[in-house]
């Protein structure tokens, strides 16, 4: 895997510009980014940017209460307002068998509501008109006669005997449970640590409902052809084939019949995963209107509407016996809102929840998760996370700090016991998960390195005698990202296997295509790098081609860190097909056999004579010229695959957080975020160091600013970024990041998935310094996220709520 | 009404209504697609353009607000082929990731850079604070702080640091 910084050729763009010579390493290394081209000049092509000619403007109307029957819906005013062509309701949806569409998780939600509404601002009617200011202006004159019902917002309170009924659409639905309580661990067996222990700590945790956010909100261009029936789709989402198969169930439509093109794609982290009610609308009024529709949704509709993350209210044990974490135990109600959208692989309701155990070798644990329907919009998306893990992972580091507290041990010395050492690798967890590799110790030596652990607490020591208050915090995780193994996981249906298809030219450059759906990661380079680190080729000679349904081999998206893990697999393992058939071509043209080949980057040679050779690009000239090819062999050069990933990967990281509490006001400082993470093999350091600093900045908000909440009528209250909170660059610090490599033993080129790691180990790092800042000062040993300053003030003056 | 103000040193004229947004005049009106919108509520920066030779936000401005007024976006940014230090300094220093803030963040480094009394001299919390009128999902600003930097030192004529060095 050694990096060779070979110079490539400058692309022409950037010469022109710079005047300039950009390295390329002939694979993997550092390198600066081949779409950042057009970005930096303002010609990125985002869903607002797509024209198409003919094109009319959707818009939502949405309704004021959470919970309310629909009595009769009056759209004749709209209608005459001589800029709308159409306007469309639910009955009209229902002639056309998309009044209902099925979520991710096997439930079906309302596209447009019919009977009633459910959550605040839920869709009732889609204008279309020819402009989007006519469009909003035409939602005003829509009239609605709502009948308002008893609201439900507080999941704790959703099984009441006399809780308001929210999905009576469902038949035999009798109270608002939205799936059977799921288990997993040995309960039993649980018991019996818990009953053998030293010391057991017990703690009701919840990670409150947060929005992942991305800059650009959600929307769509859908442009149907009654003549041919062809569909085509403009849409940023973050699994384009997928969401194919499942219009062309909810639709009818035959599946060759549309194409879905995702250009660039302004961020998605979770958010633009789903199918969302404004997309099958647009179709819909596509098909109505005949011409192509534009749907893009406001900022608020975004924060209110689309798939919220987390919303787990956890009640918690957990245990040690010889100075070690022993058991741990997890009841979880999830909150899933109105309709059960969350995003999660078929055979687990909870995600990935119970890789609840994280980095400790504990003798047994169980957890058990019920999930209920509330008067709140739908999601339960993974916000940069791998369904679910980021849970898990904050609750037991969230535990592991309290246990410290009991045994009245350091919090980081506890880890460290109770590490699994890298000789217990392939290692099963209790909870059913084979981790395969990790070097813990490694990582978390780094960590207090580099945060100078032992002058820290000093330093806190002497701010505490002062009546000042500092905190210092940990976090250990470890999860498990590339979805996965057909045998073990699928998504409606869908094996999570990703496809790739890799042609040379006659002139050895490359087109490779993929199926993974870049918001912002960078694949245009990174999966460039990976044919060049494998073939030999430079990078810049290299075209990712991705985000087209008709251009692209067929795949499960982006999303859950899958990208390197699943489908660089693919492009490692077409590159090495290319490569085999490269060697038999070679030997023809050496005139020996192809066993006689050695091979080096970009060329087979004869072994023992190493002067005597052929070039990846000259053997991909003799393949596409006249002449004869091997035995059996076609000519050309290209190749496909389809990666089935042999198990998850698993990357780790060792983080440790300095926070400054004002003690008369609660304000959070942030002084220093050290972030260690070890993702195996790096294809391009500098954009695996991107990831994380952009993970560790939706951390820090989601500890301390971010959260959507509502209130008793079931209004969202934070439907902008005036209510919901982001991080500026103000409320960051530098970020200061630390490697070690631990390189998957199953992944073709040794990769774990990476962009997820800082939103797992940031925000129990930042609370649990928060709450050793807290403890030392107050004796406080516990408060909820988010710790914003009204919050922190309460959890020090014996006020605190939890978050709702 | 008949709105007409100077984009990028060009000159456009447009009967739009007048409650019309800059930021939509500025991509329906004159087709510039660079600037983009992402919050209504003047809180997230992506449609900062420069009036004037000063940022604002063009998504709480009214078209009509710009009526004689210069205009600078994104696109106006590279010169005659030559790019502006402060787009070389994003490329160099991996300061965008999917490139929807970029252009405000951009607009808003250059302006700093120029009206800074020192520039290869800010502080952090210079740089910092000038780009708080800004939200990135993506960067975590780290590179963003850097990119900015580099582009201050690239047009001093000092050796500037980029992510890779």
């Amino acid at each position: 895997m050694a990096v060779e910084p070979a110079p490539g050729k400058t692309p022409d763009w950037l010469e022109l510009a710079t005047g300039g010579v950009t390295e390329a390493p002939i694979g993997f290394g550092r390198m600066k980014r081949k779409e950042d081209a057009r970005f930096i000049r303002g010609k990125g092509n985002y869903l607002d940017d797509v024209r198409v000619p003919g094109m009319v403007h959707g818009a939502l109307l949405r309704s004021p209460y959470a919970h309310a029957k629909i009595k009769s819906i009056d759209t004749s005013k709209a209608l005459a307002h001589p800029k709308v062509a159409a306007v469309i309701i639910a009955k009209d949806l229902e002639t056309l068998g998309l009044a209902w569409m099925p979520t991710i998780s096997y439930d079906t939600q309302a596209v447009l509501a019919g009977d009633k509404v459910r959550f605040h601002m839920q869709e009732v009617a889609f204008v279309i008109a020819v402009d989007a200011y006519s469009a909003q202006d035409a939602l005003q004159l829509i009239d609605v006669d709502y009948e308002v019902l008893p609201v439900i917002v507080n999941a704790r309170k959703a099984l009441d005997p006399d809780a308001p009924l929210i999905r009576d659409d469902k038949v035999g639905q009798t109270d608002n449970l939205a799936s059977p309580t799921w288990e997993a661990g040995d309960k039993a067996a649980t018991d019996r640590v818990f009953d053998e222990a030293d010391t057991v700590a017990t703690c009701d945790i919840i990670y409150p409902r947060c929005h992942p956010s991305p800059m650009e909100t959600c929307g769509m261009v859908a442009d149907f052809n009654p003549t041919t029936g062809q569909l085509d789709i403009y849409n940023g989402n973050q699994a384009p084939h997928a969401h194919r198969t499942v219009y062309a169930q909810v639709a009818g439509l035959p599946e060759q019949n549309i194409r879905i093109m995702c250009n660039d794609i302004g961020g998605g982290f979770g958010n633009k995963v789903p199918v969302y009610p404004g997309y099958v609308c647009a179709i819909a009024g596509s098909i109505v209107a005949g011409a192509p529709v534009k749907w893009i949704e406001d900022r608020s509709e975004n924060l209110v509407t689309t798939g919220f993350a987390r919303d787990y209210i956890m009640h918690s044990q957990i245990c040690s016996k010889g100075g070690k974490i022993t058991g741990l135990r997890v009841d979880v109600i999830a909150d899933h809102g109105a309709f059960d959208s969350t995003a999660q692989p078929t055979k687990f309701p909870a995600g990935f929840f119970h890789i609840v155990t994280g980095s400790y070798d504990m003798q047994a644990a169980h957890c058990q998760v019920k999930a209920v329907y509330t008067n709140k919009a739908p999601g339960g998306v993974a916000y940069r996370c791998s369904f679910r893990i980021t849970e898990a992972v904050y609750l037991v580091e969230r535990m592991v700090d309290q246990l410290a507290m009991e045994m009245n041990v350091d919090p980081i010395a506890l880890r460290e016991a109770s590490f699994i050492k890298p000789e217990q690798f392939p290692y099963e967890s209790p909870t059913g998960w084979t981790y395969d590799s990790g070097e813990y110790q490694k990582a978390m030596d780094l960590a207090k390195e580099i945060a100078g652990l032992d002058e820290l607490r000093a330093e806190q020591q002497e701010k505490l005698a002062k009546g000042e208050i500092m905190g210092i915090g940990c976090a250990f995780f470890t999860e498990g990202v590339g979805a996965g193994p057909r045998k073990h996981m699928d998504i409606l249906g869908l094996a999570m296997n990703d496809g790739a298809d890799l042609r040379l030219h006659p002139s050895g450059k490359a087109v490779v295509s993929i199926s993974a759906q870049t918001q912002g990661q960078g694949h245009e380079t990174t999966f460039a790098q990976i044919v060049g680190e494998e073939l030999g080729i430079s990078p810049n000679d290299i075209q990712v081609r991705h985000g087209d349904t008709d251009k692209t081999p067929y795949g499960l998206g982006t999303y859950g860190s899958r990208s390197t893990p699943v489908s660089g697999g693919a492009v490692a393992v077409v590159s090495r097909r290319v490569r085999d058939k490269a060697r038999l071509i070679a030997a023809k043209m050496l005139e020996t056999t192809p066993d006689d080949l050695s091979w080096e980057k970009g060329r087979w040679y004869v072994k023992g004579d190493p002067s005597k050779g052929a070039d990846i690009e000259d053997i991909a000239e003799y393949a596409y010229g006249p002449n004869p090819m091997p035995e059996g062999l076609e000519g050309g050069l290209d190749a496909q695959a389809v990666y089935d990933p042999p198990n998850l990967t698993y990357p780790f990281g060792a983080y440790i957080t300095v926070v400054d509490i004002d003690a008369e006001t609660g304000k959070v400082f942030m002084r220093r975020l050290i972030a260690v993470d070890d993702c195996g093999v790096r294809i391009n350091p500098m954009v695996v160091d991107g990831q994380i600093h952009g993970g560790l900045t939706e951390g820090v908000g989601i500890a301390l600013m971010e959260l959507i909440s509502y209130d008793e009528s079931g209004n969202c209250v934070n439907s902008s970024f005036m209510d919901y909170l982001l991080p500026t660059a103000m409320e960051c610090p530098d970020w200061e990041l630390g490697e070690t490599v631990t390189p998957c033993p199953h992944h073709p080129i040794g990769a774990k998935g990476v962009g997820e790691s800082p939103t797992n180990g940031s925000p129990p790092s930042i609370v649990n310094a928060v709450i050793d800042g807290l403890y030392h000062a107050k004796g406080i040993k516990h408060m909820d996220m988010p710790c914003n300053p009204a919050r922190v003030w309460a959890a020090m003056n014996g006020t605190a709520q939890p978050p709702q | 009404m008949q709105v007409t103000m100077s984009i990028n040193g060009q000159e456009h004229s447009h009967d739009v209504e007048p409650r019309m947004l800059l930021v939509h005049y500025i991509r329906e009106m004159a087709e510039l697609h660079g600037t983009h919108w992402g919050c209504d509520t003047s809180n997230c920066g992506i449609c900062v353009v420069l009036m004037n030779g000063e940022p604002i936000k063009s998504c709480t401005t009214l078209a009509a607000q710009a009526e004689g007024e210069e205009i600078l976006t994104v696109e106006g940014l590279e010169k005659d082929g030559e790019l502006d230090p402060i787009q070389m300094g994003f490329h160099e220093c991996h300061g965008l990731h999917c490139g929807f803030c970029t252009p405000g963040m951009m607009v808003t480094g250059n302006w700093l850079i120029n009206n800074h009394p020192d520039p290869t001299n800010m502080t952090e919390e210079d740089i910092r604070m000038a780009i708080s009128g800004g939200l990135c999902r993506c960067t975590g600003y780290k590179n963003i702080v850097l990119a900015i930097r580099w582009a201050a030192a690239y047009r001093a004529g000092q050796t500037p640091v980029g992510a890779n060095d």
